[in-house]
């Protein structure tokens, strides 16, 4: 690629936290690096990433309001997290972490054991126990 | 928790890299005066490679790779030039943090395997669960880590609690707080007999793995069976699949192109150090052949831009692919001839 083809397509994706290193070819046919501030292709192919995590976490969070899943459940969704993950992140045993998915069981959670969910979200207990609360 | 909050600033310059492997590799050997650019680490590490692994998924979707496993550049490397590693693995957080301190305490930058879905400073849309970054920790100041995270353009700060969670984070292979450092440098090293090494591993893995699963004979497995996609998987997931192909081309740390483009740089960088000007000719055909895989790209945005499931454009997809394994077959016959 010539550097002056180096595309800039910033599509908001690196939040203007940093710019991708290129390696280009310039005028004299030497290889430089320059950056890019994005290429759309690439854009889109995180963005359709995203859209499917997105629809899955909308899935869940229909179930919590539904009352079928705790919001344990969608808590664990959005942070891309399975079963074996959260509990390695909690130190909550697997079988635990599963029955806590339920909403009955989810509703006479202690306050500590919320505290280590939150911990593993990295949110507080309240918006654990308010996100879904009417 | 921690043992002391006394700053610590290591003369560490942090340079810019395309790839985290590269860049810490390139950076500890700049801090110890062993000068070697980003592509000349990813040269001498045979980092070029293709892979693609249909029944492995991960989150759904097939496994493509355009390197080696994480953390063979940095060994190759290291072990090509005669450069000794102290590493380390821990079985618990504190003592990991520990070791790190006691490391900064005597001025040693220390490179971190870490995962990024906890890193603060990284944007929200870079943070997946992913497990096989690499950082250099290069001191304390405030009550905050400094660190060299190669893909960022400048230094970055990490809270204690936040490197301890980095350094633990879970999932697939967890880097259970592994950590390493240079020990020892050699008294000298052979440049040129190190890239030759270098470029004969990557052409036998490029051409001679007798699986088809890798090197050329991956690049035209992948063809053929994605010419079959759009009516195998439906226009959804197949569109999801080239989505996964374009990301781990192109995605941070490639350089463009599934670091073909790093790779020509190498090779031109490895002409005027060898004086073997034929290399620049490769050089030259490699940035062709990194060409094409951006075209593959683009075609590919296009369709799962509109969700087009036109069997049409994926024959054309795949046609490209197989113009890029020509092409990267050629390439590599040439360089396995090398000699010095």
């Amino acid at each position: 690629m010539k550097k002056k083809d180096l595309p800039q397509d910033n599509e908001g994706i690196h939040e203007g936290k940093f710019k991708d290193l290129c390696y280009v070819v310039d005028q004299d046919g030497n290889y430089v690096t320059a950056h890019s501030t994005g290429w759309s292709p690439k854009n889109t192919a995180m963005l359709q990433a995203w859209d499917v995590i997105h629809e899955k976490v909308e899935k869940i969070r229909n179930k919590v309001i539904s009352g079928e899943l705790s919001p344990i459940a969608y808590f664990m969704e959005k942070n891309m997290l399975d079963i074996k993950m959260l509990s390695q992140y909690t130190g909550i045993p697997k079988r635990k972490v599963k029955r806590h998915l339920k909403p009955v069981v989810f509703h006479d959670l202690d306050n500590e054991t919320l505290e280590q969910y939150a911990d593993a979200f990295d949110i507080s207990v309240e918006e654990i126990k308010n996100t879904f609360s009417i | 928790m921690k043992t002391s909050n006394k700053d610590i600033k290591i003369d560490f310059k942090h340079h810019q890299a395309a790839h985290c492997e590269n860049g810490v590799t390139s950076n500890l050997l700049k801090y110890h005066n062993i000068n070697l650019s980003e592509a000349m680490v990813f040269g001498l590490g045979s980092g070029l490679f293709f892979s693609y692994m249909p029944f492995i998924k991960l989150n759904g979707l097939p496994v493509i790779s355009f390197r080696p496993w994480p953390g063979m550049i940095f060994n190759r490397v290291t072990k090509r030039l005669g450069v000794n590693i102290a590493r380390f693995k821990f079985k618990d957080p504190a003592s990991s943090m520990k070791a790190l301190d006691d490391n900064l305490e005597r001025g040693i930058p220390t490179g971190c395997l870490v995962g990024v879905y906890h890193l603060t400073y990284f944007p929200q849309p870079f943070r997946f669960h992913f497990n096989a970054h690499n950082i250099v920790v290069t001191g304390r100041e405030n009550g905050e880590y400094i660190i060299s995270d190669p893909i960022m353009e400048d230094i970055e700060h990490l809270t204690y609690k936040d490197l301890q969670r980095v350094r633990y984070a879970k999932g697939t292979y967890p880097p259970k707080g592994r950590m390493y450092h240079i020990e020892s440098l050699p008294a000298n090293y052979d440049l040129k007999e190190a890239i030759i090494k270098g470029i004969k591993k990557t052409s036998k893995d490029m051409l001679n793995i007798p699986v088809p699963l890798f090197g050329v004979k991956g690049i035209r497995y992948l063809a053929r069976r994605l010419r079959k996609w759009p009516k195998k998987l439906g226009p959804k997931k197949a569109s999801l699949y080239l989505g996964q192909m374009v990301r781990m081309l192109e995605e941070i740390g490639t350089g463009g192109a599934g670091f073909r483009f790093i790779y020509a740089a190498f090779l031109q960088e490895s002409a005027r150090e060898l004086n073997q000007p034929w290399l620049e000719e490769v050089s030259v055909e490699m940035t062709d052949a990194g060409d094409k895989w951006r075209e593959f790209a683009l075609i590919a945005g296009r369709i799962f831009k509109n969700r087009t499931g036109a069997t049409e454009s994926y024959n054309a997809a795949a046609d490209v692919l197989m113009d890029i394994a020509d092409r990267e077959k050629k390439i590599f016959m040439r360089l396995k001839q090398i000699n010095s």
